[in-house]
């Protein structure tokens, strides 16, 4: 501590810390336009000047480390004149049009002009700043006229997204900031728009569709809806439209949004939103009263029931809060008797909460996102972490340049690779391949953690086995890349000494899914690589609540916190809590549901914020499912694919019209606020499941999300801890066992959730198919940055749907050429299940004969995807499977 | 190939013989004729002379060697031939008068007159560089070697004892260099005087395995061209000089930042890196004690800001020329983060000298707190302008009258301008203060880095003041708001009062605004940029009162205040300002007095400039 005067008054202060820390500890209101806590110190806005024990230089107090016995004056006419002097110089050159500009309440140049008692005719009138306003960017726009280049929003896209589209140009007051080739460029600026958001005046705005004042608006905190960060931000509401969304300085997301949650919100307020229940009569969509539906759906339940009372299934949603999903299961297996519950986590990481499950004992990231910077080693596999999950990409990026080495195994040279240690450019469905031969490689070199392997795991002499012959030859044959590298892989991973592994869908979509994720759990173990902080195993979870749906039990062999429902003693907690009588088989997955429609077992299917048509493996499987159910219920914000099919349509609110919680890949649990009232008739969903069991004879009481989670926590051991009262302040990680329980960091410390980590000898097995002479074509799939997964919210959005405007595929220069397509074209893409029409795209970051096609369109890649199963998990093969091309059908 | 001190010592025995007879102290009766081959001088065409004058030798069957070397110093009278070892000094040479030279002098042995220095006080013929007034009080260190040596030859440098500063350095601790340094009182000659040696000391105390040294040739004063002649007439000082200050901090690796403007001086330096690293005396294991340097050149686009350490950094770095915020300093945390000495040419070309004769030597030399020498670009209205080299504590009088000959045509002393557009200006009643880095910092002025302009009575302050802001002006980065912002204000407001629109409050805002920019600005350049606007302020008010109350620039300079030139009485009918005027305005019979067509005349000022006997006055 160091002692100093500030304005007279004796304070002491912590070493290192700047005046400018200090002073707003003690309530001193210091001006700076330049300062941003988490950004390089410019020190150029030079507002936040002091008099430092007298001198004849003010000095920045942003820089300014306390020292022992420094006098500081904060507001001594000197320094009040330099401060005038300086606004008066960002205010000459300003356009004075302060009572039209959209910034106008919460632009800081207006706020310090008013505090400062600048004069409004501006005392400097040498020039103003005429640049044109830059409008090449879809999302927002840059006018220099009113940047008073304090250079936020360079450093934030340097330093903090790591992108650096943004600079200037010209110099001394003819400087202007603009992006790197003038224009926005989509292969440079990704758009997050967190210089937007850092920009102290009106020179970087959105490109809003609505006209309104910032002080006829609220703010309300909520978590963001897309992937699953969870990003803390608020939403900006105006006569109940969301007008904008802010990002919060919180410690998920450190202020950052990616394009998604900054700017594609306009599905909320959209004119396409279901309004009202319908019914179909006659083949054609009716509007209906919601006693009209209920009445309808309690006739059909009744009937089918009363005739085949095992025919009932319920798809739950990700996308949906945890209450909701608790209800959600709750009525599948209390209302309607049966375990056949399930949601997307079957597409995307059955095969973590098998595998993890299975060698570690817990399904979840093992650290914290927070974490990520102080890795030195992250291994990214199966991920292309800069699009799905851009945040969590943005702070890898910040490791790297703080020093960490970056390894990734990708089919495709995504953005991480670009700089990356070691890049290898696997061939799709090779993981295991990869991971038994750097484990070989790291074995053969005794470069793993002994005293780990010893202490904390089992099974080690019998996984041996299975990795002593598995040299890096094979490995690279098969994977199709140098053992050299999977070789230096092995090297910098096993040698760092915080090194997290970060996968994905990459790992996790294949019918040797679980495999792959044993890999990585032996991988990790083998090096001593888990259960510490910033060391461990990250499976990116994609939606923002497919954690949450998972805890909260929407599986169907799992109550909530992953209680078995064959577990006599559980399943008599549950039967108590509910007062109904449980089943104890295992229920239908995702895939075996369809199957059942297919095969008539399933007559009865409920479907809440899901859309398979788009989503699922093999979409025309999935649509002679759809048509064969006796009964469909689809509940949604959007007409969906899917509810074309359905028999009644039940309209739900949208995140920003309820409250409950979300939990994201970190398995923290996050409040979700409701900003505006629900849209028309719509409802939200835990009110609709509510009302509906109670209409089904089963009443609920809940008057709010909270006693739901009440109740929760009441059941399940991991969210024991967990209430709305403390969720609200930042979030809660779970495990939580009870109210004292601070909520858990990273997972497995001293000792796995099983006990010991259990090593699991694996074999590699190739896909289940592979291209041929027939489909001579390896097809893999994935998302880009700017749509969302089905692309129901993120469609509505104009900007991106002019990025990314329909259904294409990645394809090499060569593999193109030998196939007569034509970059822009279009051609028909098959397998052996069906077709789909896609724009070729030509790029240099994929291998012959494979291509890239995102799912996000409807009658796209998932008519091509294959249906194989994992054996342990039921997740469908979608990253890989055969395709040929034809000019026409 | 040297390889060790004994064989640097043999080289400098088989070397110094040409030196020692060229300086006259050990005769070996060969003639050399050296000529001045850099800037000024090459632009009156030099190369020319070396041409004609090796031919005319060849012609007359001599064998006498004829050299390009650096700056004399002496422009004024450029280009300029001198016959050693005798050190006749030939002033204002052309190519026509080389068969004369040659002829009288190295043929015949008899001095060439009619091309030697006049004496203005005297009338009479100088003979020799010692016995000319301009050269009498200069004490030359920084600039031993410029004039005198063949800067393209590695051997001339060490035959005059280059390099054996290196030996001596590499002979003592790293600590025991940085001490004869501190002690010796050296502070950097960039301008900031900031002692060399406890900044030597900063870098040495940090423990990074890397750290770096960086020569600042960034030189951008208007006018000033000490960094330059340097580099042109004795690159291998600074290396020399370069390598002592890496192995005295722990640095294995350094630039020289230079402007691409100065292709002369990058091309002589390349010459003497490539020379010195094909000597072993940069490189690996130098003179065998097992010290590594090396040495690379970077151009600077020309931006004045670029001078600044911390924007130099970020220029060598890739990035935009951009001061960046200090604390840390470069000492500690610089280039690539690592802990960097950024020093200025003629700081690195004392050094040397430093460490071969000890610091006693040097502060024997300059006043108390400021040891040494400081090179000067004497300019503006004095008779001799040109590279001047004083011995700190020097008076303003000496150098301008003594070294600069007086004023120009006899007028009025009115002000000198040191330190470039950071400095400020000084005036009659200072001309017997010493020039010394304190001195001048206390008189509203700074020493900056040699730029030194004289001015008369037909400079106008205010104008002055104008020009450098708007230099100022240009040269902003952008960065800090009263540096990109203030600059072009301030310049506004002289233009108001320059044109005859300010009023007398614009004063108080021009002196306030100039007051915050220096005391809020980030960096050095916007610190400073105000510097000639106060300080014209604190000595020239009158002058800004009457620009704004009489709408009237008493010096004539301000075209806006002027409404008519008038030919007075004073005309000698010489017809030049008729002959000259673009609009033939003028009339009038020969050696009758002439008059000015008001309607036809736009006001250019050619002829008022042009008169020889300050016949036309304004109104």
């Amino acid at each position: 501590m160091v002692k100093l005067t500030i304005n007279g008054r004796q304070i002491e202060a912590k070493e290192k810390t700047t005046v400018l820390e200090v002073t707003k500890e003690l309530g001193i209101n210091i001006p700076t336009l330049c300062h941003d806590d988490r950004l390089s110190k410019e020190t150029s806005c030079r507002l936040c000047v002091v008099e430092v024990n007298g001198g004849e230089k003010l000095l920045t107090s942003c820089n300014l480390e306390v020292a022992e016995g420094m006098a500081i004056e904060t507001h001594s006419d000197k320094v009040i004149e330099a401060r005038k002097h300086n606004l008066s110089l960002l205010w000459g050159p300003h356009p004075n049009e302060c009572v039209v500009c959209e910034k106008s309440g919460e632009c800081k140049l207006e706020e310090y002009n008013y505090e400062y008692d600048i004069d409004v005719e501006p005392i400097f009138d040498a020039h103003k700043r005429n640049q044109p306003k830059n409008e090449s960017n879809h999302f927002f726009e840059i006018d220099p006229r009113k940047c008073i280049l304090c250079g936020k929003c360079i450093r934030m896209c340097d330093e903090q997204m790591q992108v650096g589209a943004l600079g200037y140009v010209n110099r001394g007051n003819e400087t202007f900031v603009t992006f790197a080739n003038e224009d926005f460029d989509e292969a440079n600026c990704v758009s997050c728009g967190n210089c937007v958001s850092v920009c102290p005046t009106g020179a970087l705005m959105p490109k809003s569709k609505s006209k309104y004042r910032n002080w006829n608006t609220t703010r309300t905190k909520t978590t963001c809806p897309y992937c699953g960060v969870g990003c803390q931000m608020e939403l900006v509401v105006t006569n109940g439209e969301v007008v904008r969304v802010e990002p919060v300085v919180d410690a998920v997301n450190n202020g950052l949004l990616c394009v998604k949650g900054k700017f594609a919100f306009n599905f909320i307020n959209h004119p396409n939103r279901l309004k009202t229940p319908l019914i179909k009569r006659n083949g054609v969509f009716e509007e209906a009263t919601w006693d009209e539906a209920y009445s309808l759906i309690k006739d059909k339940v009744d009937l089918i029931k009363k005739d085949y009372p095992n025919s009932f299934a319920g798809l739950s949603s990700a996308r949906c809060t945890n209450e909701e999903n608790y209800l959600f299961q709750k009525m599948m297996r209390a209302v309607f008797g049966t375990n056949n519950v399930d949601h997307c986590a079957r597409l995307c990481h059955a095969s973590t909460v098998a595998g993890l499950g299975s060698t570690l004992g817990s399904g979840a990231m093992t650290n914290s996102i927070s974490e990520v910077l102080d890795h030195d080693v992250i291994f990214i596999a199966g991920s292309n972490t800069t699009s799905t999950h851009p945040v969590i990409g943005s702070f890898m990026k910040q490791a790297q340049a703080r020093g960490a080495k970056v390894i990734v195994a990708e089919p495709r040279e995504i953005e991480l690779a670009e700089n990356a240690d070691v890049f290898i450019q696997i061939q799709p469905g090779s993981n295991v391949a990869l991971f038994k031969g750097m484990m070989h490689y790291i074995y053969k070199n005794d470069l793993q953690d002994e005293e780990f392997i010893r202490l904390r795991t089992e099974g080690f002499e019998e996984f041996i086995k299975s990795i002593e012959d598995f040299t890096t030859e094979e490995a690279a044959q098969i994977c199709g890349c140098k053992k050299e590298d999977i070789e230096k892989a092995a090297e910098i991973y096993a040698k760092g000494k915080r090194a997290g592994i970060y996968y994905s869908m990459g790992v996790t979509q294949h019918s040797q899914g679980t495999n792959g994720v044993k890999s990585v759990a032996n991988l990790a173990m083998l090096c001593g690589h888990v259960g510490k902080e910033s060391s461990g195993i990250n499976p990116l979870r994609g939606q923002n609540n497919v954690q949450g749906a998972c805890d909260l039990g929407a599986l169907p062999n799992n109550f909530t916190g992953y209680q078995k429902v064959f577990d006599d003693l559980a399943r008599a907690k549950f039967e108590s809590a509910w007062g109904v009588k449980l089943d104890s088989q295992v229920g239908l997955t995702v895939p075996k549901i369809i199957d059942g429609m297919v095969n008539d077992e399933i007559k009865f299917l409920y479907i809440m914020g899901e859309n398979p048509m788009i989503s699922d493996p093999d979409i025309n499987h999935v649509k002679h499912g759809l048509e064969s159910v006796d009964f469909l219920v689809v509940q949604d914000i959007f007409l969906t694919e899917t509810a074309e099919f359905a028999d009644v349509v039940l309209p739900a609110s949208s995140y920003a019209e309820k409250t409950g919680t979300f939990t994201n890949t970190e398995r923290k649990i996050q409040l979700v606020n409701k900003v505006i009232e629900p849209t028309g008739n719509s409802k939200p969903d835990w009110i609709i499941l509510k009302e509906l069991m109670t209409e089904l004879g089963y009443p609920q009481a809940y008057s709010s999300p909270s006693d739901i989670m009440d109740e929760i926590a009441s059941l399940t051991p991991i969210y024991g801890g967990v209430n709305y009262d403390r969720v609200s302040k930042s979030g809660l990680q779970w495990p939580c066992f009870d109210e004292s329980h601070p909520g858990t960091k990273y997972l497995h410390k001293d000792k796995f959730s099983r006990g010991k980590g259990l090593f699991t000898p694996v074999e590699y097995i190739s896909p289940m198919e592979v291209a041929d002479d027939e489909y001579p074509i390896t097809l893999t799939t994935g998302r880009t940055l700017y749509h969302y997964h089905t692309a129901t919210m993120t469609n509505k959005t104009e900007g991106i749907n002019k990025i990314v405007p329909e259904n294409f595929f990645e394809i090499s220069k060569e593999t193109a050429k030998k196939y007569n397509l034509i970059n822009g074209a279009k051609t028909y893409v098959s397998s052996r299940r069906g077709t789909t029409i896609a724009v070729v795209k030509v790029v240099d970051t994929i291998k012959d004969d494979v291509i890239f096609m995102p799912f996000h369109f409807a009658n796209g890649a998932n008519v091509l995807t294959n249906t194989a199963l994992d054996q342990f998990c039921d997740i469908p093969e979608l990253k890989v499977c055969a395709v040929k091309f034809d000019d026409k059908l | 190939m040297i390889r060790s001190s004994e064989e640097l010592v043999k080289r400098y025995n088989e070397t110094k013989g040409k030196i020692l007879n060229r300086a006259g102290l050990e005769t070996n009766g060969r003639k050399e004729v050296l000529v001045c081959g850099v800037a000024g001088c090459k632009s009156l065409k030099s190369d020319t002379l070396v041409e004609r004058l090796r031919e005319a030798i060849s012609d007359n069957g001599l064998d006498i060697e004829v050299k390009e070397t650096g700056c004399f110093g002496f422009c004024e009278k450029g280009p300029i031939v001198k016959v050693m070892p005798e050190d006749i000094f030939y002033s204002q040479v052309n190519p026509k008068d080389i068969n004369e030279i040659v002829e009288s002098h190295l043929v015949k042995g008899e001095v060439y007159k009619k091309k030697l220095y006049i004496n203005p006080e005297t009338k009479k013929a100088i003979e020799t560089t010692k016995e000319i007034p301009f050269y009498k009080k200069q004490v030359k260190i920084a600039l031993r070697n410029c004039g005198f040596i063949n800067a393209e030859s590695i051997d001339e440098y060490i035959g005059a004892g280059g390099y054996q500063a290196l030996a001596k350095a590499l002979e003592m601790t790293p600590q025991e260099v940085i001490e004869v340094i501190k002690e010796s009182g050296l502070r950097g000659r960039g301008g900031g005087g900031f002692p060399t040696g406890i900044k030597w000391q900063f870098a040495r105390n940090n423990e990074s395995q890397t750290k770096y040294i960086i020569c600042n040739a960034d030189e951008g004063d208007p006018g000033a061209f000490m960094d330059r002649s340097i580099l042109e007439g004795d690159p291998h000082s600074v290396i020399e000089a370069m390598a002592i200050g890496a192995y005295a901090i722990g640095a294995n690796f350094g630039y020289v930042y230079v402007r691409a403007e100065y292709p002369q001086a990058v091309e002589r330096l390349e010459l003497a890196i490539e020379k010195a690293k094909r000597e072993g005396l940069l490189g690996k294991d130098i003179l065998a004690t097992g010290f590594n340097f090396d040495l690379e050149i970077r151009l600077g686009a020309g931006a004045f800001v670029c001078g600044e350490e911390t924007a130099l950094i970020a220029s060598i770095e890739g990035e935009r020329g951009m001061p960046r915020t200090k604390p840390p300093f470069p000492a500690s945390k610089g280039l690539w983060g690592a802990p960097t000495i950024i020093n200025n040419v003629e700081t690195f070309a004392v050094i040397p000298e430093i460490i071969k004769k000890g610091s006693e030597w040097f502060k024997g030399i300059g006043t108390k707190k400021s040891s040494g020498t400081k090179v000067f670009a004497l300019v503006g209205k004095v008779k001799n302008t040109g590279l001047i080299e004083v011995p700190m504590g020097i008076t303003l009088r000496e150098i301008i009258y003594d070294i600069g000959g007086g004023m120009l045509k006899g007028r009025k002393f009115k002000a000198v301008l040191t330190g470039g557009p950071s400095g400020g200006c000084l005036t009659e009643e200072h001309l017997d203060e010493i020039v010394d880095f304190d001195r001048l910092k206390e008189l509203g002025s700074m020493m900056g880095s040699g730029g030194m302009i004289v001015l008369d009575d037909k400079n106008c302050m205010v104008d002055i003041a104008k020009f450098y802001i708007d230099f100022m002006v240009e040269e902003s980065c952008g960065k800090c708001t009263p540096c990109r912002e203030g600059t072009i204000q301030m310049y506004n407001i002289l233009n108001n009062i320059t044109s005859g629109k300010a009023t007398l409050q614009d004063i108080d805002l021009l002196e306030s605004l100039a007051e915050s920019t220096v005391s809020t600005s980030l960096c050095g350049l916007g610190q400073t940029a105000p510097n000639p606007i106060l300080s014209t302020l604190e000595y020239f008010k009158d002058e800004y009162i009457e620009h704004i109350e009489d709408k009237r620039c008493s010096a004539s300079v301000c075209k806006d205040l002027i409404n008519e030139y008038i030919i007075t009485d004073k005309c000698t009918g010489c017809t030049i300002c008729a002959k000259n005027c673009p609009v033939e305005c003028i009339s009038g019979e020969r050696k009758e007095k002439h008059t000015i067509n008001k309607e036809k005349c736009i006001l250019c000022g050619d002829c008022f400039n042009r008169c020889p006997f300050d016949a036309i006055v304004t109104r």
